[in-house]
C-alpha cells in the first residue's frame, strides 16, 4: 500500500463540472499536479472553463482568471508583467485555452505574446473541434473527421500548430497528451525551468465529440502517439527537435476505428491518413539530430 | 515644483501617467495617439518611469494585458483611438464588469469608413454602455490633469471602475498649448499607491475571477452594483475635484462647469474642444450685443449627471446641443440623453441639437455664433420644430 504522503498534492479538486470520461479533464488535473499550488492560472472560454466551475463553485484551488475567448496568452502576459514590476518572481502563470482558443480565435494574440516571449506556460486543450458548443469544426479538426458543421468529414488539413509556435523560436514548445502522464508531468516540469514564452500541445480526447464509449480517452490518447497520429516531442528555441517517445508504429485503422467521427472512412481516405502519418513522423525524425 | 512647458496635448497625457507612477503599459499604435505610447516608451526606457512597457500586437490585446496586470494588482495605462477603441471593445465590458481601475487616453478620432485621422467623438461615445467612466477635456492642461485625477477616481472603493480620459486628436492631440506639469511629491500626496483588495491574483487566497455563472443567481445584482458605483462616482469626482483643487490650484467644476448662467435665458451646451470656442462667442453676445446667453461645458458623459444639468438647465427658455457625433437614426448622444433627463418637467427649456464638425470638420466662431442668435431668435416658440439638425451639410 502506498502511503498516503507520497501522494502528490492535487490543484485540481473533486467535484469539476466535465462530461464522464473527459480528456480535457485528466489533462488539466496533471498539468496543474506538476505545476503545484503557487501558481496562477488563467482560462477563457472553453470545455476548461466550465470544467473548472461554474459559480458557486470552483475546483482548482489557486487563483483563477478568465478572461475574453481571444486572449489567454495577453491575458497571461499581463500577470507576468505585473508580477516582475512588482518583483515576484516564484509565482509561475499558465493559461488553458482549447483548440479554437489556440488555432483559431486567439493565435494572433498567442503570436503577439510569444514574439515578445512574455513569460507565461500556454497549455492548448486539445480535443479537435469547438466541444462546448457542440462539436463544431476548428483548424484543429484532422481531416475527414465529421462534426456538426462537417456531417461529410472535415475537407481541411489539421493546422500545424507546433510548426507556428516554433517558427516563433520560443525558447520551449511540446506536445504531450493523457496516454502518457508521465511524459506530459516532465514536459510541464521542464517547463517551468525555463522563462519566456513556453507552449504545450497536449491532445486531450473527447469520448463525447469523437463519438466513443465514457472510458476511451486515455486508451485513444495512446492510440494516437502509437500510429503517429499525434508524435510526443519536443522543441528548444524553435530549432532544437527530440522526440521522447519512439512510437510502435502501429496502423492508423488501431486509433481511427476506435471512434465514431472516422465510422465514414473509406479505404482511400485511409490510404491518405495513413501515408500523412508516416511522412509526419519521417519528417520529425529528420528533425531530431 | 511645477514646471510651465510647451506640450501637446498626447504628451500632456503621458506626462500625467508617469506622475501616475502607471506600472504597467499596454499600447498598440494608432493615429493620433501613438504620440502617447512613444513618450510612455521613453519615460521606461531613460528610467523616468518604472514600468513594463508592452508593445501589444493589436488593441484588443493592449486591454486584455491592462485587465490581467490590474488584477494582478498593477496600476495600468494604455491609449487608443477610433478603429482600435472600436476593437478593444468587447474587453472594455470586462475591465468594468471586473471593476478594475483601468485608465485609457480616448483620443478621439472618427470611426471609419470613409477613413480619417481627424475627430469627432463617435468613438468613446459609442463605448458609453461598457461600463467606464468618461471624461472629456478641451485642452492639454485638463487633459495632464485628469489622468492622474482619473486614478484616484477610479481607484476610489465607492467607484472601483475604470476610466476613459477623453480629447480630440489633432486638435488637442497634437497642438502645443503652454502645460503646468504637476510635481511629482504633490502627485504623490495626492495620489496614493495602488493597493487593491477586492480583485486580486494572489496563491496564498486563491480566487477565482470572471467565472461562469450559469443560472441567473446573480447577475442582475451584479449589474447593479456597477449601477451604484457610477452613481457613487458622481460624488467621488466632484469630491477630487476639490482636492485637486486646493493642492494643485486649479477646479474644473466637477460633472459639468457652467459660465454665465445666472441670469441666462438661453444657453450653448457641447463638450470638448467646442467648448472654447463656444466661451469665446457667449462671452462676446454678452458683453458687445447684451444677448443673455450662458454656457455648460459636459465635463462627464458617464455617470450622465442629469441632476446637475437639471439644476443648471431648468427656467432658460432654450437650449443648443453642439456635439461631434451622430446615433445615427435617432441624433446626438448628448442631447438624446439630455432630452430623456429633462422630459416632462415644466420648467424645461426647448431643446435643439446640431450635429456639427464630423470627420474633424473645423467649427469656427462665426458658426457657433450663428447657431447662438439663432437660438436666442427661438426661444420663445411653443415647441421647436426640428430639433436635430445637421448644421450646414453640402449639398443641400
Amino acid at each position: 500500500m502506498v502511503a498516503e504522503t507520497t501522494r502528490p498534492q492535487e490543484v485540481m479538486r473533486s467535484g469539476h463540472s466535465a462530461c464522464p470520461g473527459c480528456g480535457v479533464a485528466m489533462g488539466m488535473r496533471m498539468v496543474l499536479r506538476a505545476l503545484g499550488t503557487r501558481s496562477v492560472v488563467v482560462m477563457v472560454p472553453s470545455c476548461v472553463s466550465i470544467i473548472s466551475g461554474p459559480y458557486p463553485n470552483a475546483a482548482l484551488n489557486v487563483p483563477v482568471f478568465h478572461s475574453a475567448f481571444e486572449v489567454a496568452a495577453p491575458t497571461a502576459a499581463g500577470i507576468s508583467n505585473a508580477f516582475k514590476v512588482q518583483g515576484i518572481d516564484d509565482i509561475p502563470v499558465l493559461a488553458f485555452a482549447g483548440d479554437g482558443g489556440t488555432f483559431d480565435i486567439g493565435l494572433q494574440s498567442l503570436s503577439g505574446a510569444a514574439d515578445r516571449n512574455d513569460d507565461f506556460i500556454y497549455v492548448c486543450m486539445d480535443n479537435e473541434a469547438y466541444m462546448n458548443t457542440g462539436i463544431q469544426v476548428s483548424s484543429a479538426t484532422p481531416r475527414f473527421a465529421w462534426t456538426s458543421t462537417s456531417p461529410r468529414g472535415n475537407t481541411r488539413r489539421k493546422k500545424q500548430i507546433m510548426e507556428i509556435m516554433a517558427a516563433h523560436r520560443i525558447p520551449y514548445a511540446a506536445t504531450a497528451c493523457i496516454g502518457f502522464p508521465d511524459d506530459l508531468e516532465k514536459k510541464v516540469e521542464r517547463a517551468k525551468e525555463v522563462r519566456g514564452t513556453r507552449f504545450l500541445h497536449l491532445l486531450s480526447p473527447c469520448p463525447t465529440g469523437w463519438k466513443m464509449a465514457e472510458h476511451m480517452a486515455p486508451k485513444s490518447a495512446v492510440a494516437a502517439v502509437e500510429t503517429n497520429i499525434f508524435p510526443l516531442y519536443e522543441i528548444v528555441d524553435g530549432v532544437q527537435y527530440t522526440i521522447t517517445h519512439i512510437s510502435k508504429g502501429l496502423p492508423v485503422e488501431t486509433y481511427l476505428s476506435l471512434q465514431g467521427r472516422y465510422e465514414h472512412l473509406g479505404a482511400e481516405e485511409i490510404r491518405s491518413i495513413q501515408s500523412e502519418a508516416d511522412r509526419t513522423w519521417a519528417d520529425l525524425h529528420k528533425k531530431d539530430r | 515644483m511645477e514646471k510651465r512647458k510647451m506640450l501637446t496635448g498626447n504628451y500632456a497625457a503621458a506626462h500625467g501617467a508617469r506622475l501616475a507612477r502607471v506600472e504597467v503599459v499596454p499600447v498598440y499604435p494608432i493615429t493620433p495617439q501613438t504620440h502617447i505610447m512613444e513618450k510612455m516608451a521613453a519615460f521606461v526606457e531613460s528610467g523616468e518611469l518604472d514600468a513594463e512597457f508592452v508593445p501589444v500586437e493589436s488593441e484588443h490585446s493592449a486591454m486584455a494585458v491592462a485587465i490581467a496586470a490590474q488584477a494582478t494588482g498593477a496600476r495600468t495605462f494604455t491609449a487608443s483611438s477610433a478603429q482600435g477603441l472600436v476593437y478593444m471593445h468587447e474587453n472594455l465590458f470586462v475591465a468594468s464588469g471586473l471593476r478594475l481601475p483601468v485608465v485609457m487616453a480616448m483620443v478621439n478620432r472618427t470611426i471609419g469608413p470613409p477613413t480619417t485621422i481627424c475627430p469627432d467623438l463617435g468613438d468613446s461615445l459609442d463605448q458609453r454602455d461598457t461600463g467606464w467612466i468618461q471624461i472629456y477635456t478641451e485642452s492639454a492642461q485638463e487633459a495632464h490633469d485628469m489622468i492622474i485625477q482619473a486614478y484616484r477616481v477610479g481607484e476610489d472603493e465607492r467607484v472601483l471602475l475604470p476610466v476613459g480620459i477623453c480629447f480630440e486628436g489633432m486638435i488637442i492631440s497634437h497642438y502645443m498649448e503652454p502645460v503646468e506639469i504637476l510635481d511629482q511629491e504633490k502627485v504623490d500626496l495626492f495620489l496614493p499607491p495602488y493597493r487593491p483588495e477586492h480583485v486580486i491574483l494572489d496563491p496564498d487566497r486563491p480566487m477565482s475571477v470572471h467565472q461562469l455563472v450559469l443560472d441567473d443567481s446573480y447577475y442582475t445584482e451584479y449589474r447593479y452594483q456597477q449601477q451604484v458605483a457610477m452613481e457613487a462616482a458622481k460624488g467621488v469626482i466632484r469630491e477630487v475635484d476639490e482636492v485637486f483643487g486646493e493642492a494643485f490650484g486649479r477646479r474644473y467644476g466637477g460633472l459639468i462647469s457652467t459660465e454665465m448662467m445666472e441670469d441666462a435665458e438661453v444657453a450653448l451646451l457641447t463638450l470638448g474642444s467646442m467648448a472654447s470656442t463656444a466661451r469665446a462667442v457667449v462671452n462676446q453676445l454678452r458683453k458687445d450685443e447684451g444677448i443673455p446667453i450662458g454656457l455648460v461645458k459636459l465635463r462627464v458623459f458617464r455617470p450622465f449627471p442629469d441632476a446637475e444639468l437639471r439644476e443648471s438647465l431648468s427656467n432658460l427658455k432654450a437650449v443648443a446641443v453642439l456635439e461631434r457625433d451622430v446615433s445615427i437614426g435617432a441624433g446626438g448622444a448628448v442631447y438624446l440623453e439630455l432630452a430623456h433627463c429633462l422630459r416632462k418637467r415644466h420648467d424645461s427649456p426647448l431643446l435643439t441639437n446640431y450635429i456639427i464638425g464630423l470627420g474633424g470638420r473645423d467649427v469656427t466662431f462665426e458658426e457657433i455664433k450663428d447657431i447662438a442668435l439663432n437660438l436666442f431668435e427661438e426661444r420663445d416658440a411653443e415647441v421647436m420644430t426640428n430639433p436635430i439638425r445637421w448644421y450646414q451639410v453640402r449639398g443641400l
